[in-house]
């Protein structure tokens, strides 16, 4: 249905929909070659991803060098969880409440990427943080963190690569 | 044929249109009422002066970004980084098997200063390069005043998190950035942030999709994250990308909202690799030796990821690192 006339004298439509995608309904692109090899590019899609993955299994969907996106179907609890940098948090599907502890054993700044800790942190509480769809946030350096999801969602995280994460490429991956 | 020279640069008075001329080394820049004109020892170029402008305002923006921004199949720029190669058909086969191909290396102040020299003076006030065509009036036509503030928009780099302390700050009505007419169906709750007393500041959140929606610019990154050397520089999308993005590095693109496609082509050559359809929640690697140029038919989400590792582009054009990110 035609709208107002803008700025280029076109006339535009009268409302326009974002099409986002969830766990239940995606729909994935993909590379139409010509003359190359589909695993230079790495095409997956991460809801799909999560579709196939185990509760807080942290899978790589991108990876840079030593730098990794991972994508976490989030459902119930994780346990509780570290690095010596900074990572962040994107929830593409669903709530996300994310615990923060402090805690008395700093991993190394050396060791990159998450790691899983033996016991429940031993330190004072620093709050939580409720993410929604299309919410980001800061998982702070040294800080212990863990997940609770009361329904199946997705969860991108921008970290590196480390003990946490899976490599499936030739399972997620457009490989034809 | 390429050289290095202490790269002297110049203006003309204006000419019957009402736009100066500009060199910058010897290549020279004009324009006229539709295109931009750009000459150089072995050959000369027209283009569409809107295209040009849109090309040359990501260039600038981006101070010159990752690799390659061709703003054609014939001219660009190459970012060494403290320098940059202002070149003519050399990545364009036929140009290179006739030798006539140019370029030259020039500091990065002195181009960066002659391109926003040419964009402020062939900008006209009906003309804003970083909206998409529906946004905007023409570039065409004869001078006819300026957009300064149009085409000198700050870039938006947070040097940790959008929303911490001291960080970049959201996006909100108040501070000029109003829902983009394609957006208005975008949730715009906040997450809950409940830091417990002396903890305040040290944990934060931020409504991503609420921020982008907000953007008042296509095709035009900005960081919103950052680990180390790896940004999270998410950007919305509308009609064409204006430059043909040739890589350094690996890239990725991550589409969070709609659909855009992707003509991928040979860095050097051009010649066609592969067409790459992405629709929200896939993600694609761009290998570090191809260009791209993406088709937006609605305004979109994506999260593009670099690294910006200072030493990652030699290390890859030394082979010392892959051109693709993962064996498989």
């Amino acid at each position: 249905m035609a709208g107002a006339t803008n700025a280029s004298g076109a006339v535009e439509a009268a409302s326009y929909k974002t099409v986002f995608a969830s766990l239940e309904d995606f729909s994935k692109g993909g590379v139409e070659l010509i003359n190359d090899d589909p695993r230079h590019y790495a095409f997956s899609n991460m809801y799909e991803v999560a579709s196939i993955s185990k509760p807080w299994e942290q899978v790589a969907v991108g990876k840079n060098m030593q730098y990794v996106l991972e994508v976490v179907r989030a459902e119930g609890q994780s346990g509780w969880r570290t690095a010596s940098h900074d990572q962040f948090a994107v929830s593409l599907d669903g709530e996300v409440e994310i615990e923060f502890f402090t805690h008395g054993a700093p991993v190394g700044e050396s060791v990159e990427g998450s790691v899983a800790l033996a016991a429940d942190p031993d330190g004072q509480r620093m709050g939580r943080v409720v993410l929604n769809f299309g919410h980001q946030a800061l998982l702070p350096a040294n800080s212990a963190y863990r997940m609770n999801a009361s329904r199946p969602s997705v969860v991108m995280i921008q970290t590196i690569a480390g003990a946490d994460t899976k490599f499936r490429w030739a399972e997620i991956c457009q490989t034809v | 044929m390429s050289i290095e020279a202490g790269t002297p640069t110049s203006s003309t008075e204006p000419n019957a249109e009402g736009y100066r001329g500009f060199t910058l080394g010897q290549f020279s820049f004009r324009r006229d009422e539709y295109f931009a004109y750009v000459s150089w020892p072995t050959g000369s170029h027209i283009m569409s002066v809107d295209a040009f402008l849109r090309a040359m305002q990501r260039d600038i923006a981006w101070d010159f970004f990752y690799g390659i921004v061709n703003f054609d199949g014939v001219f660009g720029t190459m970012n060494h980084y403290g320098t940059v190669d202002l070149f003519a058909g050399r990545y364009n086969d036929s140009y290179r098997k006739a030798e006539l191909d140019y370029s030259e290396n020039i500091d990065t102040p002195i181009i960066r200063e002659q391109f926003k020299a040419i964009l402020e003076d062939w900008t006209n006030q009906t003309f804003d390069p970083f909206a998409s065509p529906h946004e905007t009036g023409p570039a065409f036509g004869v001078k006819n005043g300026s957009n300064v503030d149009a085409i000198t928009r700050r870039r938006v780099a947070a040097t940790r998190m959008v929303n911490l302390p001291g960080d970049e700050e959201l996006r909100n009505d108040e501070n000029g950035h109003p829902l983009n007419r394609m957006f208005l169906d975008v949730p715009q709750d906040e997450p809950v942030v409940e830091a417990e007393p002396g903890f305040e500041g040290q944990l934060a959140g931020f409504n991503l999709f609420n921020y982008l929606a907000r953007s008042q610019v296509t095709w035009n990154p900005s960081v919103v994250s950052v680990c180390k050397d790896s940004l999270f520089c998410p950007t919305t999308e509308e009609y064409i990308l204006p430059i043909i993005h040739g890589n350094d590095r690996v890239e990725w693109f991550i589409q969070l909202s709609d659909e855009i496609s992707w003509e991928v082509e040979d860095r050097d050559t051009g010649t066609m690799r592969s067409r790459v359809v992405m629709k929200a929640g896939d993600v694609c690697a761009m290998p570090a030796d191809i260009r791209h140029q993406g088709y937006s038919p609605k305004r979109s989400m994506l999260l593009v990821w670099e690294n910006g590792d200072p030493n990652l582009a030699d290390l890859i054009a030394s082979g010392q690192a892959p051109t693709y990110p993962a064996d498989f």
